[in-house]
């Protein structure tokens, strides 16, 4: 990184997160939180997402980090030294933004040199770092091009470019894929997530699609409203949902509204609303009595009687629809009167083909059914 | 859309086309002629389809053309004929009967057959006095002095002054016109008649630029205080410049400010914009007249505040900062819109860019958002100044004596001296400049980056 541009400095005393947000408000009209306390800590080199629906506060604080919005309350840190007071220009952090923002009048070579030359950088260390970072991205032989003459995930490979040649520790990126189609898209997560572990940055990547978040991060932030539903790892974000908006956000998921009706440790039964009986384990529930939402993923649930005759309670279930999916059987039944319930199951040779009209019975390991808030 | 549709009936999945390529065995383009599905050949169908859309879109523009046609470009035809044409010394229209007759026609032989810079002898006079009977005849004397007297001022009353004693002049001719008025020896006179006997002249360009013909025909520049053209020209291109450059300064934040609100408080600020247009010219002049004339309200007001004395009231009416001022707050709208335009769609996400890799707000504004606004810039310094170098009722409002503009003069030419010429000459030079201006813009920034709106 350019000592001269920045006023971010690593801090050899402190073993804070890289990225800290203390207790961070933002309002923009006076009225009403954008923004409602957020605390959230980036270790160094980590790659995280921030991922929910749209109006949910993930671009506003992303340019709160980045320094284009003031924060209405609170604390950002940045190597243990709060941002809050410097301007973004002396931040010295990387930004993609959606629409690539290259700057149309000068070519691929100018925009890469832009912030090399704002540093006051010298010609052949420029002209190497440009080299370089258009390695990076393959994109070597494009530097006299304008960004017109570009494609759209060429021009997103300029624009990462870019934001790569100053070598900032910090890189942003709002939906960066947002506009390219579903292949390019796969290419371009594979390259950005390779190459930020390879350079050691610290990323923060905002986008509302949940595969790409699920893919590409270290850890994903679900927002909604304002605030950090969960924080974890995309594999316990899965499958540890710790509320219904993020088990519902996720993935596929089955939901079935019910009452608790016994809870002992880490096990429960759930009475649903036509009486039977299934068993989850509580995650946001503590008393008999209270009202939850069982959630279920659609490849745990079993209907196989040789395994689910193990199984302590069973429900009953009628076919409604059987898709055919190439690698999986997609299988829609009503399932204490809900008509949305859905399980998948492997396409193996040995699999049943269900018809619709058949009644069979469902279960699942307690484990995989988490009995969550009742929203 | 109908020439789209016609070359998909051109694709390979013709069945014409097919046919010939299962029988040949060979591939189906380059042998035989593609044909539509009509069985017609594809070419002739195409141009048949585009022909409609031609003769479509001529008849659409067809109103609009010849309005143009008969309001515009004829006139400015007209008027560039009119510049280098002027047979006011050979002929003669009677505006009651409609007829033309030749004139001067002895004067015009003696011209043919002595060579420039001969002195005028008694021939020459003897063909004056011929032409002086016939002018007398006719009526024909004003109109004849008139013409050259554009030329040699003073002269029309020796015109009007011979003709009326034509009948009483006997040889020698030189001595008896030489009675009449001595003047009639000026040798720049004879220069001049020289010059108006064949129509088609370069004078009066000559005289646009404060040139003109001495007595050997040779070009030599008009005598100092009878130039000023060139002076005009030159303080209407500073002045021009001047406001140009003010509507840029005045205009660009104001811009600005409008293309970075939200719509609905651009729009109503775009209304304090637009005002200027929905109120008259003169009104809005006049106000400016009221405002700054030494007794106006900015005078008043600086006198009451003390800030100058009662005895020192700034001039700033009926001169060239009135010229300024007026239309600088006249031609505003005509910078703001074309930037306004080419800085709406400017997205702010450059703006941030720059500024997220390290440029401080004034580089990221000069090396980014300025070079984004260039061709805002160049539409409306090119429409201001345009409009500034023909703008002719405001400076004549307010410019008194010294802030008047060239087109003031050209004007004058037309409705006041009747010197047509000229003044279609000044006009025409002031078309060219604008041309050139208009290429050289084109050269040094291109027209297609012009965005008027
Ligand atoms: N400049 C602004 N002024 C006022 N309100 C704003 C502004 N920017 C965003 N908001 C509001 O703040 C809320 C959060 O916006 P934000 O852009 O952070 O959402 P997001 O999570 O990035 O959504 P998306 O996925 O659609 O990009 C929205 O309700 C939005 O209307
Ligand atoms: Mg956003």
């Amino acid at each position: 990184m350019n000592e001269i541009a920045t006023d971010i400095r690593p801090e050899a005393a402190t073993d804070e997160p890289f990225v800290v947000f203390d207790r961070v408000q933002k309002s923009y009209d006076g009225e009403t939180l954008v923004v409602k306390d957020l605390n959230l800590a980036v270790p160094r080199g980590e790659f995280l997402t921030m991922l929910g629906p749209s109006g949910s506060g993930k671009t506003t604080c992303l340019m709160m980090l980045a320094g284009f919005e003031t924060a209405t309350h609170g604390e950002i840190r940045l190597a243990g030294r709060s941002i809050n007071d410097i301007p973004p220009h002396r931040r010295g952090i990387g930004m993609v933004f959606q629409n690539y923002a290259l700057f149309p009048h000068m070519t691929v070579g100018e925009n890469l040199a832009f912030p090399l030359e704002v540093r006051s950088m010298g010609r052949s260390e420029r002209e190497e770092k440009i080299r370089r970072a258009l390695g990076m991205v393959q994109m070597e032989d494009f530097a006299d091009r304008r960004p017109a003459q570009l494609s759209g995930g060429q021009q997103q490979r300029i624009a990462l470019a870019r934001a790569l040649v100053f070598e900032p520790e910090l890189v942003l990126m709002d939906e960066p894929l947002g506009a390219l189609d579903k292949q390019l898209r796969e290419t371009l997560q594979f390259e950005i997530t390779n190459l930020a572990h390879q350079l050691g940055i610290t990323t923060v990547y905002v986008t509302h699609d949940q595969t790409e978040a699920l893919t590409m991060s270290d850890r994903v932030a679900v927002f909604n409203d304002g605030v950090i539903q969960q924080l974890a790892p995309p594999d316990e974000l899965y499958e540890r949902p710790q509320n219904s908006f993020v088990a519902q956000f996720i993935g596929e998921n089955n939901k079935l509204p019910g009452t608790v009706e016994t809870i002992a440790g880490d096990a429960c039964t759930v009475r649903l609303e036509d009486g039977s009986v299934i068993d989850a384990t509580p995650v946001n529930v503590s008393e008999p009595g209270e009202a939850t939402l069982v959630s279920v993923r659609p490849e745990r649930v079993e209907f196989k009687p040789e395994v689910t005759a193990g199984m302590e309670h069973t429900v009953e279930a009628e076919v409604l629809e059987f898709v055919y999916m190439g690698d999986t059987y997609r299988t829609r039944l009503r399932v204490a009167g809900d008509e949305g319930f859905v399980m998948k199951c492997r396409n193996s040779l040995d699999q049943e083909r269900l018809s619709p009209g058949m009644r069979i019975r469902i279960g699942w390991d307690p484990r995989d059914a988490r009995a969550l808030d009742r929203v | 859309m109908t020439d789209a549709a016609a070359s998909r009936g051109a694709s390979p999945l013709d069945p014409h086309a097919a046919v010939a390529a299962v029988g040949g065995g060979v591939a189906p383009t380059g042998t035989a002629p593609l044909r539509a599905a009509d069985g017609r050949p594809l070419k002739a169908a195409l141009q048949r389809a585009e022909r409609v859309n031609r003769r479509r879109a001529f008849l659409l523009v067809a109103p609009l053309l010849l309005f143009v046609l008969v309001t515009f470009l004829f006139p400015i035809g007209n008027l560039l004929k009119q510049s280098i044409w002027n047979d006011g010394f050979v002929v003669h229209e009677n505006f009651a009967t409609g007829t033309r007759t030749p004139i001067m026609q002895n004067l015009g032989g003696w011209f043919d057959a002595n060579p420039p810079g001969t002195p005028a002898n008694e021939e020459a006079f003897a063909a004056l006095a011929a032409d002086m009977a016939q002018l007398r005849e006719l009526r024909a004397q004003g109109s004849v002095g008139t013409r050259i007297n554009y030329e040699v001022p003073g002269t029309r009353s020796l015109f009007t002054k011979t003709a009326r004693r034509a009948d009483d002049l006997r040889p020698p001719f030189m001595e008896a016109i030489l009675d009449v008025d001595e003047d009639w020896a000026d040798p720049a006179l004879w220069a001049a008649m020289r010059g108006a006997s064949s129509p088609l002249t370069l004078n009066f360009y000559l005289a646009a630029v404060d040139l003109e013909r001495n007595a050997q025909g040779d070009i030599v520049p008009v005598n100092e205080n009878r130039a000023i053209y060139r002076d005009l020209f030159g303080k209407t291109l500073v002045l021009s410049l001047v406001i140009t450059g003010a509507t840029l300064l005045l205009g660009f934040p104001v811009a600005y400010l409008l293309a970075t609100l939200p719509l609905a408080k651009s729009n109503l600020l775009m209304i304090f914009v637009l005002l200027p247009f929905w109120t008259s010219l003169l009104v809005r002049t006049t106000s400016w007249i009221v405002l700054l004339q030494s007794q106006g309200v900015v005078n008043d007001g600086l006198v009451a505040a003390g800030i100058i004395g009662d005895g020192s009231r700034i001039q700033m009416m009926y001169n060239q900062m009135g010229t300024v001022i007026a239309m600088t707050h006249i031609l505003l709208p005509f910078m703001v819109l074309p930037l306004y335009s080419v800085m709406r769609p400017i997205d702010p996400s450059y703006m941030r860019a720059a500024r997220s890799l390290g440029a401080n707000s004034f580089t990221a504004f000069r090396r980014v958002y300025l070079p984004l606004t260039i061709p805002g810039i160049g539409a409306g310094a090119l429409l201001v100044f345009i409009l500034a170098v023909g703008y002719y009722i405001t400076p004549a409002l307010v410019g008194g004596a010294d802030g008047q503009l060239i087109s003031n003069l050209i004007a004058f030419h037309i409705l006041d001296s009747l010197n047509w010429s000229l003044g279609a000459a000044l006009a025409s030079l002031l078309l060219f400049g604008v041309l050139i201006l208009y290429w050289l813009y084109d050269r040094l920034v291109g027209i297609d980056n012009l965005k008027l709106g």
